[in-house]
């Protein structure tokens, strides 16, 4: 054990969306004695974004307003740690919850009045697949789940939304458009410097990729500005910050997620041998940085959408999938036969294509590279990536079936969610009451 | 009932009103208590109301009804449509409550309640929020100022008329599907704002 290795004072092991971070103490408990505000602050670093978009319902504001005083009696919701205690992984379901799984009830005790579609209903049963999620309950609202009624199991055009990170450059002020501008590049563009190991593998994985396509050099990537300096330098093997020169917003959620929080956390990177899932064991030693998926030069998205991904990951859901209906969309689309987006890849569920703000004013379609940012509760996978093929019923039903996602989708689901129904009943009520306030009127 | 009682500051003011304070602390004017709760509570509302009307009025009133250009929905993301007034509000209530969690010395919370309320989460729950909500209803044109303890913590609390000041306040709310009532009328009072600031006691 290091000297600086405090894991002997741990009260109990953690839980797993933190305990690749056993080495690095002080990121949640950042002074010895630093109190639940310090600890707040701690989640706060790494969580504050999951609670921007989409909203989230349950902010700390609405639990400091002193007129819900009351109802930090039962929970207090002012701290992340009062429902999300960690060192107990015992107690704790998979999303980290360490409360009872009814505990929407101390504060919505009388939703069956309110709302007759739930009246009978168990608190047990809130947070189902394809229900209530705490801290994002717009996701699924009643009148979404209107507006996806009848859908059929797969849409009539299936396809999902097209990447085009350089359209998007071209919005971004402070990308180097005159050093780089966004053309084709050919062979003798390439401007690496002589005596560096340009081969002739190299030079033809760069002209296949959208690197080239789009005004990418070598220099812009491999020339490293020195921190002290700023002055340039060539470097055969530039690290993962060059990367974020253009990709920030990728390398930023891949550092939310199981993959990347070791680097973000100044640790080093996480090797398959930490996972907690079942992986491969010829794979044991690898890392996770941008080149462990995406490979250097070729940069191909379609082996970093799959092989890699099977290539550590041999869980029963990943071992199914090259069985299953989606890989053989995937192959198609890979052999040309149909078009881009309509294949499944591992990527497409669980990297998918979200809208981002960059800023108030703009957004760009990007892969999330938090791969871990949709897994829980699974309903979040609905807008991000079910429904851009499937209809809403067919898609709740399927994420609903564990036997069935063990499965990697290959039958049907044995499960219903009734939320469908529900938006229906709610529906026909309303429509009933505005018809009786005109007869009144 | 405290109804219109002066809340006059004297040397020995006790009140949090570092908002005032804050804003021309280079003088240290504004650290000498001049203002009462009510009057700050009032101030407060005359900002929060006329933002709220200029936002009904000149900008959904006028692009949802008259030139019919867009479309104000609850679900404005989805929808590509104007935030509601309501939900306009309410977001500024949660950005001050965020903003004000770095500013220690200022201290006060609002919120826009409804006895007839679409979210149920937004019906009074205090005794001071129901009786309150009730008195601007009955009386119209008239605010309601109270004090109440809440958390162990001791509050001045007023109450202000949320009246509906254009055709979409009352058709949206009466059309909507979890509304309690939908008889409301141009002028009717359809819930209230609470303000509430901590006073020592």
């Amino acid at each position: 054990m290091e000297r600086d290795d405090k894991r002997l004072f741990m009260p109990g092991p953690l839980t797993d969306g933190h305990h690749q971070l056993a080495d690095k103490c002080d990121l949640c408990h950042q002074q010895a004695f630093g109190g639940k505000e310090l600890l707040q602050e701690a989640c706060w670093n790494c969580h504050k974004d999951e609670h921007k978009k989409p909203f989230d319902s349950h902010p700390k504001t609405k639990f400091s307003d002193p007129r819900n005083a009351d109802t930090l009696e039962h929970i207090n919701a002012l701290y992340c740690v009062s429902c999300h205690v960690e060192h107990q992984p015992e107690i704790a379901n998979k999303d980290g919850l360490t409360q009872p799984e009814d505990f929407c009830v101390f504060c919505h005790e009388d939703i069956g009045k309110e709302r007759v579609t739930h009246e009978g209903m168990d608190f047990m049963s809130c947070k189902d697949s394809g229900c209530h999620n705490f801290h994002n309950n717009r996701d699924i609202y009643t009148d979404f789940l209107l507006k996806h009624v009848h859908e059929p199991d797969i849409l009539d055009k299936p396809q999902l939304p097209q990447l085009d990170l350089a359209g998007a450059m071209e919005e971004v002020m402070e990308y180097p458009h005159d050093r780089y501008p966004l053309k084709k590049l050919d062979e003798p563009a390439a401007d690496a410097p002589a005596g560096s190991k340009k081969s002739e593998v190299i030079m033809g994985d760069w002209l296949s990729t959208a690197h080239s396509a789009s005004g990418v050099n070598c220099s812009a990537c491999h020339m490293v500005a020195s921190t002290e300096s700023g002055t340039e330098q060539w470097q055969d093997h530039p690290g993962d910050s060059q990367c974020a020169n253009c990709h920030q917003l990728e390398q930023e959620r891949f550092g939310k997620g199981k993959h990347g929080m070791r680097l973000a956390a100044g640790l080093p990177a996480m090797t398959v041998s930490e996972a907690r899932l079942p992986m491969n064991e010829e794979s044991a030693h690898k890392t996770l940085t941008c080149l462990s998926c995406h490979g250097a030069h070729r940069f191909d998205t379609r082996t970093a959408a799959v092989e890699a991904c099977l290539d550590c990951h041999v869980d029963e859901h990943s071992l199914a999938y090259t069985k299953s209906r989606h890989f053989q969309l995937w192959r198609d689309e890979v052999s040309g036969r149909s078009e881009s987006g309509t294949g499944v890849s591992c990527a497409s569920c669980h990297m998918p294509r979200i809208d981002f703000d960059i800023n108030d004013w703009v957004s760009r379609l990007g892969a999330d590279h938090n791969q871990s940012a949709n897994l829980s509760p699974n309903s979040k996978m609905l807008r991000s990536s079910c429904l851009h093929c499937h209809g809403m019923g067919f898609s709740l039903d399927s994420l609903a079936d564990t036997t069935l996602i063990n499965k990697n989708f290959i039958g049907k689901s044995q499960v219903h969610v009734r939320s469908l129904e529900l938006a229906e009943e709610d529906h026909r009520r309303a429509i009933e009451e505005r018809k009786e306030a005109v007869t009144t009127e | 009932m405290k109804m219109n009682k002066a809340y006059v500051l004297g040397a020995s003011a006790t009140l949090s009103l570092g908002l005032v304070a804050a804003s021309i602390a280079a003088t240290g004017v504004g650290d000498k208590p001049t203002i009462t709760p009510k009057a700050m509570a009032d101030a407060l509302h005359l900002v929060m109301d006329s933002d709220r009307a200029v936002y009904t009025r000149k900008i959904v009133n006028r692009l949802v009804k008259k030139d019919k250009v867009i479309k104000a929905s609850e679900h404005f993301e989805d929808d590509k449509a104007l935030v509601l007034p309501a939900q306009m509000f309410r977001f500024g209530a949660e950005m001050v409550a965020k903003r004000a969690e770095d500013m220690p010395e200022v201290d006060f919370s609002y919120s826009l309640q409804s006895l007839w309320p679409i979210n149920k989460q937004n019906a009074p729950k205090t005794d001071a929020e129901k009786t309150g909500l009730k008195f601007v209803a009955e009386n119209k044109g008239k605010n309601y100022y109270t004090e109440e303890t809440l958390g162990g913590k001791k509050y001045f609390t007023a109450v202000y008329a949320d009246t509906a000041v254009a055709p979409v306040c009352v058709s949206c709310y009466n059309d909507h599907k979890d509304t309690p009532k939908r008889d409301f009328k141009l002028g009717d009072v359809m819930g209230g704002v609470v303000i509430r600031i901590p006073v020592k006691g």
